[in-house]
């Protein structure tokens, strides 16, 4: 059988909380950066989101049906397109039109909820779940999580939900001498298939594709071709964010004219395109995997510590979660519509002090100066959130 | 009288005292010709003329060293050919100049520096510079002031030179020490040497606290004959308390100041986490930046209490009050503190205060509760009977509001004239 190419992008904006100070709180719950929000988003419509499906869709149709891809766009991003750039919604479904794009499954809110709240989790994951189905009219079939966060106690929750496939990194610490290149299972049961991220062939693409002081600079399709070829394994997993195409790499590094000549090249070596689902139907899992801790695609060390490093973000992470059993009882979709906002993992992403290995790729995305500012900010904003869910409590009894 | 500030535009607490001196001064019928390296123009100058050392020229005057000596022209050296001129090397020249007996300097023309008056990295360059200046000023004006008083160390220098200049007597007075911007092993020498250098220079050294005066008599050596202490004070003219309404329910417990070591934040983090363990109801605030601000954030983290604890980073003007406005429990934890004027705004503002005994306020506020900086079981205690008896916060609240009202520039500048009448007629 041909190897396989599985291209997974993920699609993602934080809704940027606003300078929210001490003496806002109980006075004023409007928490979000609007403008910014705004702004920003329009602006990666343009450079990367919008140009990016124009040039898939041709080349989906330019290869008739044979170049497949798949996408994961959090519920926050749905969101911010909806309210301002509705476009980018009817340029992704003239993708899903095509039938040659797969539609993932994720936390609505791009959230930790994996690992703060079993209930959060679910009530996430069936919230973006219906959200794409309102907006691309598909049911999502596999399951990415925020992050590519994974561990044997998610991937059982997530098959006990009714998925087939789930997305993760092929983290080093946890593949030891296996390869990432061929389909593993949750565990013996081995009716959840485990697609594992390729972080050298991606991060080709992802990080070093403008490098010229790496050796493989300048990467051509015919290159990239070469390399996957090379590599052993049923199916290369190509998993990346979108805003790779546009924004991370701009324009001028050529990265669009690379895409566009990929298809054909990969298509001509030899290889086939697959989407995750499709993946799970045609490969059975070599060997089940076993993942103790949870893994992520983060950093070098591929862990929680971009999140959950420091006390700071511990801290805060406990306050948010923490407050889960009083917002049961409670209906009111505002709180529930912040509640879900304040779980955006960015938040406590911004609040990350990994200086020093990692710092230069968070510093990239980080709308504070300090992860002390980011942590008090958050902080300020969640103390009036808490006095909300107080003061709600207090009206209903 | 050379200043460094002087409000509006102020970057610490040594300006606004200076205003309240000079005002203090002019109401003890002594007048005051005030010195800053850079003024802007809308300094209220009811009380005092100022004088704007960035609009003075250095002449370069031919002179000779006998009229030097008789102190009626100034040489400086010319600012364009040696750009950095430290004040030993100054006062070397000087000496220098009057042993070679050389008849005749070099011609230049008028030279002004403007100064930054801010305290950037070259303040030890603008300290010297403004030496210069002053001794300049100090000359253009002889006939019209009998005493030179100079304020922190920042000024010392231009006190003496234009002492040296004038032969008027010199009054410093110390606002704060090396010894309280950091710890004993930690102090700047540079800094240290200056501010000795001043005191020993001085006629009559004031301090704004027995606390303070201890250690110009400990740790610089000063003769404690000449140390005298003048309580600071603080003017509250034309003050209306704030109405703010409040946004939350609880009580709040705030911190307001520099965040470094000096001023004790971990103590008071950790009284936090003790009080927190007793009562939900209060919140505190933390409000100033620092460099030990990271670190106080951490531990509030660490200790699990960032949801009741909150940061506001530095405030500025009207925000102040806005703070004290909100705050139940006023703290000020100082691990050394001259003086330390917030707690008497504190009070001023009905907020009961609690302060350490390590800080010179603690020498004239009787209705401020006190307790040693690192007793933080103490310091949970007073913030918890404050907070909880509303008979004692009551008490504080008005007593303390009495108490600050009668602390005033007048009488504490009557101690002052004192001393300017004691060293003229030496």
């Amino acid at each position: 059988m041909k190897k396989s190419i599985c291209l997974y992008f993920q699609v993602h904006q934080p809704t940027r909380l606003r300078l929210y100070r001490f003496f806002d709180i109980g006075k004023d719950s409007h928490y979000y950066d609007d403008f910014a929000n705004r702004t920003i988003l329009k602006r990666i419509a343009q450079k990367c989101y919008l140009p990016m499906n124009e040039l898939l869709l041709e080349q989906i149709k330019e290869q008739k049906g044979k170049f497949k891809v798949a996408f994961s766009i959090s519920g926050t991003a749905l969101e911010q397109f909806d309210r301002y750039a509705p476009e980018v919604i009817d340029s992704f479904r003239a993708l899903a039109e095509t039938g040659c794009v797969e539609f993932l499954c994720e936390t609505y809110y791009h959230s930790l909820a994996a690992l703060g709240s079993e209930a959060e989790f679910e009530h996430q994951v069936l919230k973006h779940k219906t959200a794409i189905e309102h907006y691309f009219g598909v049911t999502p079939k596999a399951f990415r999580n925020t992050e590519l966060i994974y561990s044997d106690q998610i991937g059982a929750k997530v098959r006990d939900m009714g998925f087939k496939t789930m997305l993760t990194e092929g983290a080093r610490h946890i593949m030891g001498w296996k390869s990432p290149n061929y389909v593993y299972s949750c565990d013996f049961r081995s009716d959840l298939s485990l697609l594992l991220r390729n972080y050298g062939l991606s991060d080709d693409i992802a990080f070093r594709f403008s490098d010229s002081g790496w050796q493989g600079w300048p990467l051509t399709s015919e290159k990239f071709t070469q390399w996957a070829s090379e590599a052993e394994g049923d199916i290369l997993n190509l998993f990346m964010d979108y805003e790779t195409f546009g924004e991370h790499q701009s324009e001028d590094t050529g990265i669009f004219d690379f895409m566009k000549a990929l298809p054909k090249a990969v298509l001509g070596g030899g290889f086939q395109f697959v989407t995750p689902s499709e993946a799970t139907r045609k490969l059975k899992p070599v060997a089940d995997l076993s993942v103790p801790q949870p893994i992520s695609w983060a950093d070098e060390e591929r862990d929680l510590s971009a999140w959950l490093g420091n006390e700071l973000q511990q801290d805060a992470f406990n306050k948010l979660y923490g407050l889960e059993e009083k917002l049961s009882i409670l209906a009111d979709p505002m709180l529930w519509a912040d509640y879900g906002h304040l779980q955006e993992s960015d938040h406590l992403y911004y609040m990350c002090t990994k200086f020093f290995s990692d710092g230069e790729i968070h510093q990239r995305f980080n709308p504070y100066d300090t992860p002390y500012e980011a942590f008090i900010n958050y902080m300020n904003v969640l103390s009036d959130f808490i006095i909300r869910v107080n003061n709600a409590i207090a009206e209903k009894q | 009288m050379f200043g460094w500030e002087f409000p509006p535009h102020i970057a610490g607490g040594l300006g606004t005292a200076c205003k309240g001196i000079v005002e203090g001064l002019a109401r003890n019928d002594v007048q005051t010709l005030f010195v800053m390296p850079s003024a802007s123009g809308d300094e209220d100058q009811s009380c005092t003329t100022i004088i704007n050392a960035s609009d003075v020229a250095v002449a370069h005057v031919t002179s000779t060293v006998d009229e030097f000596i008789d102190k009626v022209k100034f040489i400086n050296v010319d600012s364009n050919i040696v750009p950095y001129v430290d004040p030993e090397e100054y006062f070397e020249a000087i000496e220098k100049m009057k042993k070679e007996q050389r008849t005749e300097t070099t011609i230049g023309f008028g030279q002004k520096f403007k100064f930054s008056g801010k305290y950037g990295a070259n303040l030890l360059e603008e300290v010297s510079r403004y030496a210069q200046v002053g001794g300049t000023i100090a000359m253009q004006h002889d006939g019209e002031f009998d005493v030179i008083h100079a304020h922190d160390w920042l000024t010392y220098l231009a006190g003496i030179a234009a002492k040296e200049l004038t032969g008027k007597p010199l009054v410093v007075h110390v606002h704060a020490t090396s010894f309280d911007r950091g710890t004993d092993d930690m102090v700047d020498s540079r800094v240290f040497a200056i501010e000795k250098r001043g005191m020993e220079a001085a006629d009559r050294v004031v301090t704004v606290s027995d606390l303070t005066r201890n250690i110009v008599i400990n740790k610089y050596g000063i003769d404690p004959a000449k140390v005298v202490t003048v309580h600071n004070a603080v003017d509250f003219s034309g003050r209306e308390n704030l109405q703010v309404e409040r946004g939350v329910k609880d009580k709040v417990v705030t911190f307001l100041g520099r965040i470094t070591f000096q001023k004790g934040p971990e103590y008071f983090i950790e009284a936090a986490a003790k009080v927190l363990k007793r009562t939900k109801n209060v919140r505190f605030v933390m409000a100033g930046s620092g460099d030990m601000m990271q670190r106080a954030i951490r531990q509030v983290a660490r200790l699990g209490i960032s949801d009741r604890f909150h940061f506001t980073g530095f405030l500025r003007g009207q925000e102040v009050q806005k703070m004290f406005a909100l705050s139940d429990v006023y703290i000020m934890p100082s691990v050394s503190e001259p003086f330390g004027i917030s707690p008497l705004e504190a009070m001023r503002s009905n907020v009961p205060s609690i302060i350490s005994h390590q800080s010179g306020a603690a020498e004239v506020l009787k209705y401020a509760l006190k307790v040693d900086f690192w007793d933080v079981d103490a310091m949970a205690d007073d913030i918890y009977a404050l907070l909880q008896y509303p008979a004692l916060a009551d008490f504080a609240t008005k007593q303390g509001f009495d108490e600050v009202n009668e602390l005033k520039w007048t009488g504490a500048c009557a101690k002052l004239k004192k001393v300017y009448e004691s060293v003229i007629n030496q």
